[in-house]
């Protein structure tokens, strides 16, 4: 029976932080364990590469077409505004540096986060859920090596590549908004961008930023999966939590990654 | 299910893909043909500046327009109240001891870069040589009050 009143409260919130600690224990330890028996992922690459199948080969739709789209965006919106500057050269600029350092790693990471990221929790809930994880345990085969090891890794493989060629489509489409369909000069899009996009400051760092969210979308998502309540709406719980819990990692991890890398020095 | 030799071609073509994307960021996107100080051998050069306008760390050094090097640091020296610049100039490119720096503008409002013009010395400068003729950033502000002064004045020779 709770206490009423103040002490009640005090109770009620002692009790969510403690099982809120609890729970990102756990979720630690589990990750550890993950990286410990990662070795399996590795010596059995088939499993692995069955995961990249499905986390990367089956994501690359709607990252291209995302893409695609987010760069023409970016070439109509970026060119009405650069225009009335009389800068409208810079457009090549613009598109390969937003893209480049911030919505490429971002928007591919919210992509697959709600695309594999749901689809690793779902799968993995309902093997819970239906004691296939049981299973194996009673095998001796180990369920984290076996089932969640090469997801895990599936994913992290996955989120920069898939990452770079949202990047690189993007960056086609502002090309097309600009040069083709506005016509600004060619030689002037392609040499602004160059002059302006470091290799190391920006390219190597947006890729930074996708592994970071690859492993931090995977990591929730092998953990709300094994972690969820093995009933239907338990597994479904589970699949909401990683999408909203991965998107909001994404955002507060790219505002610290941001705030580490570009200064403005 | 899907069988083996298909699955391992899908996921060949997707890291194909994935590799080809981070290739066209390296070499098309970013500038890989500009002048990199990475791997390179330089020497540092200071120039003292009355006032550097805009100028930033890693801002470009040029001569004749050709990216020879960039500027490593930028401090305040306390005692001359003046802007010391610390450049890193690629060690193929030797300059000689007279060489002038200015702090010059790309384009209206663009970034700054210095610029070097080289002078008739036949000694080179060697690592940690300070500059002796420099020339500050132009400041937009000061030009237009110039002008407006000299305006001024005008009018009122106009007048007598």
């Amino acid at each position: 029976m709770m206490a009423q009143g103040p002490a009640g409260f005090v109770e009620a919130l002692g009790g969510r932080v403690n099982a809120m600690v609890a729970r990102l224990g756990f979720a630690s330890r589990f990750f550890w364990v993950v990286l410990k028996t990662s070795g399996t992922s590795f010596r059995r690459i088939p499993l692995t590469v069955r995961e990249i199948y499905f986390a990367g080969v089956l994501s690359l739709i709607i990252i291209v077409v995302s893409g695609l789209f987010v760069g023409m965006v970016l070439g109509l919106q970026g060119y009405d505004t650069l225009v009335r500057y009389g800068s409208a050269e810079a457009l090549g600029t613009l598109v390969a540096l937003s893209l480049t350092r911030e919505l490429g790693p971002v928007v591919a990471a919210l992509l697959f986060a709600s695309r594999a990221g749901s689809a690793i929790t779902a799968e993995i809930g309902l093997m819970k859920t239906t004691e296939q994880l049981s299973a194996m345990e009673m095998m001796a085969v180990d369920p984290i090596a076996r089932i969640v090891g090469p997801r895990f890794w599936g994913g992290v493989i996955s989120m920069p590549l898939l990452a770079a060629l949202f990047t690189a489509v993007g960056i086609f489409g502002g090309y097309l908004i600009g040069v083709v369909l506005i016509g600004l000069d060619e030689g002037s899009f392609w040499s602004q961008m160059q002059g302006s996009v470091d290799l190391h400051d920006d390219v190597v760092n947006g890729l930074i930023k996708a592994f970071v969210f690859g492993v931090a979308v995977t990591w929730i998502a092998v953990f709300e999966g094994y972690d969820a309540v093995p009933t239907a709406e338990g597994v479904s719980r589970a699949t909401t939590r990683t999408v909203v819990t991965s998107a909001l990692a994404i955002l507060a991890l790219d505002f610290v990654l941001t705030a580490f890398m570009f200064r403005g020095v | 299910m899907m069988n083996k030799r298909t699955l391992d071609m899908w996921v060949g073509a997707f890291v194909l893909i994935g590799f080809g994307a981070i290739m066209f960021l390296a070499l098309k996107v970013a500038n890989q043909s500009a002048y990199s100080l990475a791997g390179t051998s330089t020497y540092r050069v200071l120039a003292r500046f009355d006032n550097i306008g805009g100028l930033k760390i890693r801002a470009p050094v040029k001569s004749a327009g050709v990216v020879v090097g960039r500027v490593a640091d930028i401090a305040f020296d306390n005692q001359t109240y003046e802007a010391v610049v610390t450049m890193n100039v690629g060690s193929d490119h030797p300059f000689p001891r007279d060489t002038a720096a200015k702090i010059l503008t790309s384009g209206l409002l663009g970034e700054q870069y210095i610029g070097l013009s080289a002078g008739g010395d036949t000694a080179n400068l060697k690592d940690g040589d300070t500059l002796k003729i420099t020339q500050s950033a132009i400041v937009l502000e000061n030009l237009i009050s110039q002008f407006l002064y000299s305006k001024a004045a005008e009018g009122d020779e106009k007048k007598q």
